[in-house]
């Protein structure tokens, strides 16, 4: 009980902070029909952003002026590389967005070098909230959770209830009706793409100091927030957020067990010749397979519902 | 497409194979024959990416776990060869290869050809992470870090050729490469090719005259996973090692890199691409740590300004060309060079001074050498010198790039009006 607890508390963090990612780049693919490759990229400069800043500044301006960077560079990829590829398709939208997270990854490497760098938790946070059981749960991990609910709580009012909201609703459908209007629709995108873009780079500086900073951080979320957005439904925000909420829980509860195909069949009273050239597979325990788990998750949900859980539209 | 035969295409093949047999004569150095051999290999691959990309326009992903499994499979087989378990001659390897990366098609295929453009461009991505994710829970098969290493030298040598010496791997990629070329090209010429072109430009008319694109896509992508699995096996004969790297997402991204630098619109662009995209990778690797984001950088500029790769800018050129009006753009175009060339000298500079303190100064001290200049990366002149050099070329080519614009305009305007008449 105090280990599923604990566990589900860590999945809850996690998947909300994977909802952070796969919200922006579900708005911007709803949007301009982009996706965005670079958008974990935007993750990892969000939390290396956040480690210069905050050895100069501390923790919390950093948490303010990371996201406003990041949000400053999507605008001007918005700006200057997706609106003058827009008119070639989007293969090389696509394509852009591919090589500008090679570059950026590279970038890091130049600027930043190939080993994780020490960007911690706060001092002021460094404490436990609560304890379960035995087990101290630490404030940070409340913390982050609480970031994600405010965004989610934002995002949401600002969607719903402000004049810009409304716009940005009304350009997700209607783009050349807004347009008529009288709506500054590119500036529209532009903005859309910058709130994305502050949004991933928000997730990275609360998730890069309670997991890791380094170079690979952005491959390693980015294909899993991919998996989010396919496995919930391409261009859906509920479906996002369910699936975020399913995989993080998928991957934080994976790789605490240790049980293989080979428990499984001593269970059920199933023989199995230890020769068997199969052995390896039914030797594979759910925590040495909890990598493969969400893609297979996302293959198994293409077979089933080739649209994803909530999504709309069919490829 | 009525010309099933042309003298015109037959020299252009007979010229590509001249090309292929003379190549490592000419350039003898040591390292000469082992690049040749890399970019035969990376002909194929990006060729049958481009089956994809180009000609169905499915963007993938994960092209290369096609390569890396025909590759692990013809390992295996190989080293089966090696003990004599297996007979099967090793010149004939890639079709096993092939076969491999035809099996993995077909499943894969089916799971993600019900998707085209972005989904499928999604799917292809999550299936690559699944297998690479796989190859490190499988050590025996997939052979951990190390990977599977082998000996091509097995068997008996049929007619004195061992493939000992690589001058005669090199023979049989050349010759497994030009085979596979005429039967790429030969497919786009077939009813399936011309079904792709429809399906990437219009699938609803394409079911409209009765063809299933799902289909077309999915056979297209069984083909390309039997060509990229030849490559793989001939990866494995040429470096006798293979490790599960090459069927990540890198390796995926680099052959999409090679494909769209080369020009996807054309058959021949992924050729240019892979020989080009090869020999900067080695070369530059020599000179600099920093190539990879070089490499970055030219893929942006590239997708930027000329999206149709280099294959496009050939075929831009050539109505001016034949209406004798190079001659017109000669001097912007060397102008624009010229102040390209000073803005990489600034943008270098910098990069290499970057890379200098984060990497090497710990070591060797701030003081390094760059364009053959001494100079201290800790003190503040480099920098503003290189600085104002980016700056100033940057101007530069602003400056000169509307000469360019206007010039070729005038020329285009112009070689028109000549065929016009």
């Amino acid at each position: 009980m105090e280990f599923f607890l604990v566990t589900l508390l860590n999945s809850l963090s996690y998947g909300l902070l994977l909802f952070m990612l796969s919200s922006g780049l579900t708005l911007i693919f709803s949007m301009m029909g982009v996706l965005n490759f670079a958008h974990a990229s935007f993750y990892m400069l969000g939390a290396y952003f956040a480690y210069q800043t905050s050895r100069y500044v501390g923790f919390w301006p950093a948490l303010v002026i990371a996201p406003l960077a990041v949000a400053a560079l999507g605008a001007l990829t918005e700006r200057y590389g997706l609106r003058t590829v827009h008119k070639y398709g989007h293969v090389a939208e696509l394509l852009f967005t591919f090589g500008l997270a090679y570059t950026i990854e590279e970038v890091v490497h130049l600027i930043w070098g190939r080993a994780p760098v020490p960007y911690r938790i706060p001092e002021i946070l460094e404490f436990s909230a609560f304890s379960i059981y035995s087990t101290q749960y630490p404030a940070y991990r409340v913390f982050m959770m609480l970031v994600s609910v405010a965004m989610l709580v934002g995002l949401y009012l600002v969607l719903t209830r402000s004049r810009i909201g409304m716009i940005i609703q009304a350009s997700l459908t209607h783009p050349d009706m807004v347009q008529a209007l009288g709506h500054n629709v590119p500036r529209v995108f532009m903005l859309v793409f910058a709130g994305g873009a502050a949004l991933a780079g928000l997730a990275g500086v609360i998730g890069g100091n309670a997991f890791v900073t380094d170079p690979g951080m952005a491959v390693s979320v980015g294909t899993i927030v991919f998996v989010v957005v396919v496995f919930g439904g391409m261009g859906s925000l509920a479906g996002a957020f369910i699936a975020s909420l399913i995989i993080g829980a998928v991957q934080t509860f994976s790789v605490a067990f240790d049980y293989s195909l080979l428990t499984l069949f001593g269970s059920i009273g199933i023989k199995v010749n230890p020769d068997s050239g199969w052995m390896e597979l039914w030797k594979v325990t759910i925590a040495q397979a909890a990598p493969v788990l969400p893609y297979l998750l996302m293959v198994a949900m293409l077979i089933v519902r080739p649209k994803g859980l909530m999504g709309t539209r069919e490829g | 497409m009525s010309v099933m035969f042309s003298w015109r295409r037959l020299l252009v093949w007979a010229a590509t194979a001249a090309v292929m047999i003379v190549a490592p004569l000419v350039f003898t150095q040591g390292f000469a024959v082992s690049m040749l051999s890399q970019m035969g290999i990376a002909i194929i691959f990006a060729l049958s990416y481009n089956m994809l990309l180009g000609q169905t326009g499915m963007l993938s992903f994960g092209h290369a776990v096609y390569f890396g499994l025909g590759a692990f499979f013809s390992a295996h087989a190989l080293n089966a060869i090696g003990a004599g378990t297996f007979g099967w001659p090793v010149s004939l390897l890639p079709l096993i290869g092939g076969v491999a990366g035809l099996v993995f098609g077909v499943i894969f295929g089916y799971v993600t050809t019900k998707h085209s453009g972005t989904p499928f461009a999604m799917i292809s991505l999550g299936i690559a992470e699944m297998v690479a994710a796989c190859s490190l829970m499988f050590p025996s098969f997939f052979g951990g870090e190390g990977g599977i290493s082998t000996d091509r030298v097995v068997g008996e040598a049929v007619m004195g050729i061992t493939f000992g010496p690589s001058l005669q791997v090199y023979y049989l990629i050349a010759a497994w490469c030009f085979v596979c070329m005429i039967a790429m090209f030969a497919l786009t010429q077939t009813p399936l090719g011309r079904m792709a072109n429809a399906v990437r430009d219009n699938p609803e008319r394409a079911r409209f005259v009765g063809y299933n694109p799902t289909r077309v896509r999915f056979l297209m992508l069984s083909l390309a996973g039997f060509f990229a699995g030849i490559a793989g096996a001939l990866e494995v004969i040429n470096f006798e090692l293979i490790t599960a790297e090459r069927l990540g997402t890198v390796a995926s991204g680099n052959v999409l890199l090679m494909a769209f630098i080369g020009g996807i619109g054309h058959f021949y662009g992924p050729i240019i691409g892979a020989v080009l995209v090869t020999f900067l990778q080695s070369a530059l690797s020599n000179y600099t740590q920093a190539w990879l984001l070089y490499f970055g950088l030219f893929f942006l500029v590239m997708i930027l300004f000329a999206p149709g790769g280099i294959a496009s800018l050939i075929t831009l050129h050539k109505p001016v060309v034949q209406t004798r009006m190079l001659g017109r753009l000669a001097l912007p175009y060397v102008a624009a060079a010229a102040s390209a060339a000073v803005l990489m000298l600034g943008l270098v500079a910098l990069v290499e001074m970057l890379y200098h303190i984060e990497t090497k100064a710990e070591q060797v001290g701030t003081v390094m050498s760059l364009f053959g200049r001494q100079l201290d990366a800790a003190t503040a002149q480099p920098w503003i010198v290189a600085a104002i050099i980016l700056i100033a070329g940057g101007g530069l080519l602003a400056f000169v790039g509307r000469f360019v614009r206007s010039a070729w305009n005038d020329v285009t305007v112009a070689a028109n009006q000549a065929k016009g008449a």
